[in-house]
């Protein structure tokens, strides 16, 4: 093994890997338009007009793939790309005439143009059975199944906003908040491998970690373990990631829940949590089917239903939730009810009401 | 419209979005018997799986029995609904975290793939690159690691994924040659994101690739040397439509905001009433603003009322040529964001209304605000407790005079409700009031300068 130490040179500068158009303009951009779904067309105070091609990838590049963009980025963008923060990749072009054959480039390689404006954009997703050490399902996998069905609305602009997406293969959702997310919920406390907590968990972590207080020391077989109180337990996983043998995840009864109406901009309304649509949903690959029923009728009663410029969240917050379980045909349950601290401040304390 | 087939496995109607689907039954029937083609096959969006095949068939390289155990193993994973990686500790010298260890625990099935760490290396501000730098990157994970990079992880890394543990370092030691530098992992400050902002954004309201690398290149020790109570991460967003959603999404939310007058050009206005109608006008645009700020005037230009205006961009969103932020530029930063884990969601909360972001001073008082920030949080939060935990416990009033920041009505949605607090000394607060009111001089507006 080298002995090198690390040059600590922190975020690399940007210059040398920002378009040169770009670079010129820096700070001083005009206004943009969209001359087609997939297209940005932004305009200097110079009067320099730059295009920029947005496309899907699978986020999980291989390096053939990433060659691949590369070629396109040479012949096309002058050896310039950019990714955003959803796993798209963006050509910035510098002549409107290469436009069109870098789109036709781009879908003869198996990319998808689109993600811009009211669009259903790539999924924020997480590592999923590929990578991560707490995943109770994939996710890759889900955003695969989930674009394969959205496709038309990714390369389409016609959703009455634009609609996000996310996934996470567990409760802490780093997948983060969504228009819709599509997390994993846990249903049955975690069954603990007894001969195993002494030698791997700290546990005083891991009692410390429970949000409910359900954990506590005890010796099993004559072994330092820990017992779960399975009336106070709520399932979250919280003492899987410090403490392995806490084994939350369950083939069967680690179920799907999915979430509506977390939005992060400050556009017209403050940012907002996504809240709960419907819980117990099978985890069920390689095409999570149950999932993708949902998603669809949620996204097509929002379509349908919503105004000009709102946000599922915001079309919700017009129609009420009375509304809401309607149209979507999703159950209202006591589940919905929110009972974690200060959740009394999300019940109707008015005569507001729809009928 | 009619119906679109997708890669024979799906039919889904463009105009509803419904489909006819197979029964799940059938699908696994068939799956079973083409086990290997079932994550990959059909359907128009990009497959990773068809990605990952292709390294595992690339007989010439090293990473090809790596990548077809991967394969055995996710495949494995997709059959039982488990997952089969346990941590463990690997890193570089002279660093505490960056790399995430992954050990697998069907070795036994699958032994090529036993080890396939990550090592998280931050990208340039804003995700930009070159085709020769990404190329460069890609012979370094050929010859290294696995073939496989995500381009990016949810923190913001690019990940460089299933690495031996005996690779790490010399695959380290090639990135950082090309001035790449290990991201943050564990109990630490995390690599930061940043929007593409001042690069080609006309909303953009400050130097946001400035702004990311100086903040976090001035604390990378708490990067590389994890010893902080938890994690803590910095966002940068140009404007309030917060694009890197750093206000649920960090500890410390940087948000691009002005201060005077939104900019109209009242031709502009004019035109797009001409194209669009006043109708749509009047249902986008001017019923849409949250405090009813807009009118528009019979002469189809608009009249704005800038003093209630709470900058949220939809009006600047739908008309992009004619309206634009102000020129008193600066940031808004709200603290403690986070999901779920432990006491449940929070959003940040404003601890800044504004702060100038032009001279090199403003810069650095960014700075000195980040630190004093995460000096309190390292001296106060309990061990796994996040900023907006820590604010919760303590109570935000203690927090603000904590970090020696003042506070200001625009940090809360209303006033207490309960009688619940000792207030003798409201007097001397009174008189901190009318003492701060005095050094806010011209910009008296609600705003801290």
């Amino acid at each position: 093994m080298s002995a090198r130490r690390a040059v600590e040179s922190g975020v690399p500068e940007l210059d040398p890997y920002l378009h040169p158009l770009l670079k010129k303009n820096y700070g001083a951009w005009k206004w943009h338009d969209r001359p087609r779904p997939g297209v940005l067309h932004h305009v200097a105070m110079s009067g320099d007009e730059v295009w920029t091609v947005r496309a899907g990838t699978q986020r999980q590049l291989d390096v053939y793939t990433i060659r691949t963009l590369c070629d396109l980025g040479d012949r096309y963008a002058d050896g310039f790309l950019r990714f955003t923060s959803r796993s798209n990749v963006e050509f910035m072009v510098a002549s409107e005439a290469q436009v069109a054959p870098l789109i036709e480039a781009l879908g003869k390689a198996g990319f998808p143009v689109g993600g811009t404006g009211n669009s259903i954009s790539m999924i924020s997703h997480t590592q999923g059975w590929l990578h991560c050490d707490i995943p109770a399902t994939d996710a890759s996998g889900v955003v695969k199944a989930l674009m394969d069905e959205l496709h038309e609305e990714f390369i389409h602009e016609r959703m009455p906003n634009k609609l996000r997406i996310s996934t996470s293969c567990c409760e802490i959702n780093c997948g983060g908040q969504a228009d819709i997310a599509v997390n994993i919920q846990h249903t049955k406390p975690p069954r603990i491998n007894h001969d195993a907590v002494g030698n791997i968990c700290e546990r005083p972590t891991v009692v410390a970690r429970c949000p409910v207080a359900a954990i506590r020391p005890a010796l099993v077989n004559g072994k330092p373990s820990l017992e779960i109180d399975e009336r106070k337990c709520m399932c979250c996983g919280a003492c899987y990631p410090p403490c392995p043998p806490m084994l939350i995840n369950d083939p069967e009864n680690s179920k799907i829940a999915i979430w509506v109406g977390g939005k992060h901009a400050n556009a017209r309304s403050k940012p907002t949590f996504h809240k709960l649509a419907v819980a117990n949903l099978p985890n069920n690959p390689p095409r999570w089917p149950e999932v993708a029923a949902v998603v669809r009728a949620i996204i097509h009663a929002y379509k349908d239903d919503a105004h000009d410029w709102e946000r599922l969240g915001e079309w919700i917050e017009r129609i009420g939730w009375p509304r809401f379980f309607e149209l979507s045909g999703l159950p209202f349950t006591k589940f919905h009810i929110d009972n974690w601290r200060g959740g009394r401040g999300s019940l109707n304390a008015s005569a507001h009401l729809r009928f | 419209m009619g119906h679109r087939r997708s890669g024979g496995c799906y039919v889904v109607c463009r105009s509803c979005l419904s489909p006819c689907v197979r029964s799940g039954n059938d699908r696994r029937k068939e799956d079973a018997e083409d086990p290997d083609a079932r994550q990959a096959r059909g359907g128009p969006w990009p497959s990773f799986v068809t990605g990952l095949k292709r390294l595992a068939k690339d007989e010439s390289k090293p990473y090809a029995p790596v990548m077809k155990d991967l394969l055995g193993q996710l495949e494995h994973s997709y059959e039982t609904r488990k997952g089969y990686w346990k941590g463990g500790t690997v890193g570089v010298i002279g660093y505490g975290g960056g790399v995430i260890p992954r050990f697998s625990e069907v070795a036994d099935k699958f032994p090529a793939s036993a080890e396939f760490h990550t090592l998280r290396i931050m990208p340039p501000p804003g995700m930009h690159y070159t085709t020769e730098v990404l190329r460069k990157m890609c012979d370094v994970w050929e010859e290294y690691g696995s073939g496989l990079i995500a381009l990016h992880g949810q923190s913001g890394d690019i990940m460089f994924q299933g690495c031996t543990s005996k690779n790490v370092q010399p695959a380290f030691d090639a990135l950082n040659d090309m001035g790449f530098d290990m991201g943050g992992a564990g109990p630490a400050l995390r690599t930061s994101m940043s929007c593409v902002g001042h690069a080609r954004c006309e909303h953009s309201c400050y130097d946001e690739p400035r702004a990311h690398r100086l903040v976090i290149n001035e604390f990378l020790d708490e990067m590389h040397r994890p010893a902080m109570p938890y994690k803590f991460k910095f966002k940068f967003s140009g404007c309030p439509n917060d694009c890197t959603n750093a206000i649920q999404r960090s500890d410390m939310a940087v948000i691009g905001m002005w201060r005077d007058d939104m900019k109209v050009d009242q031709k502009e206005v004019k035109a797009f009433v001409a194209e669009r109608g006043r109708s749509y006008v009047i249902d986008n645009v001017i019923t849409r603003c949250p405090t009813h700020s807009l009118k528009l005037a019979d002469d189809d230009t608009l009249k704005i009322d800038n003093r209630n205006c709470v900058r949220c961009m939809h009006c600047i969103n739908v008309m992009t040529k004619a309206l634009h932020p102000g020129d008193d530029r600066g940031v808004a930063l709200l603290l403690g964001g986070k999901r779920t884990l432990k006491i449940g969601d929070l959003m940040g909360t404003v601890i800044v209304p504004f702060l100038p972001l032009k001279t090199d001073e403003d810069y650095e008082q960014l700075v000195d605000i980040g630190r004093r920030v995460m000096e309190f949080f390292a001296d106060n939060a309990l061990e796994h407790e996040r900023t907006g935990e820590m604010i919760e416990r303590i109570g935000f009033a203690n927090f603000m005079d904590g970090v020696g920041l003042p506070i200001d009505p625009n940090m809360v949605s209303h006033p207490r409700t309960n009688p619940y607090v000792r207030m003798d000394e409201w007097d001397a607060a009174v008189a901190a009031y009318e003492e701060g009111r005095k050094g806010q001089g011209a910009h008296n507006k609600g705003g801290q300068s």
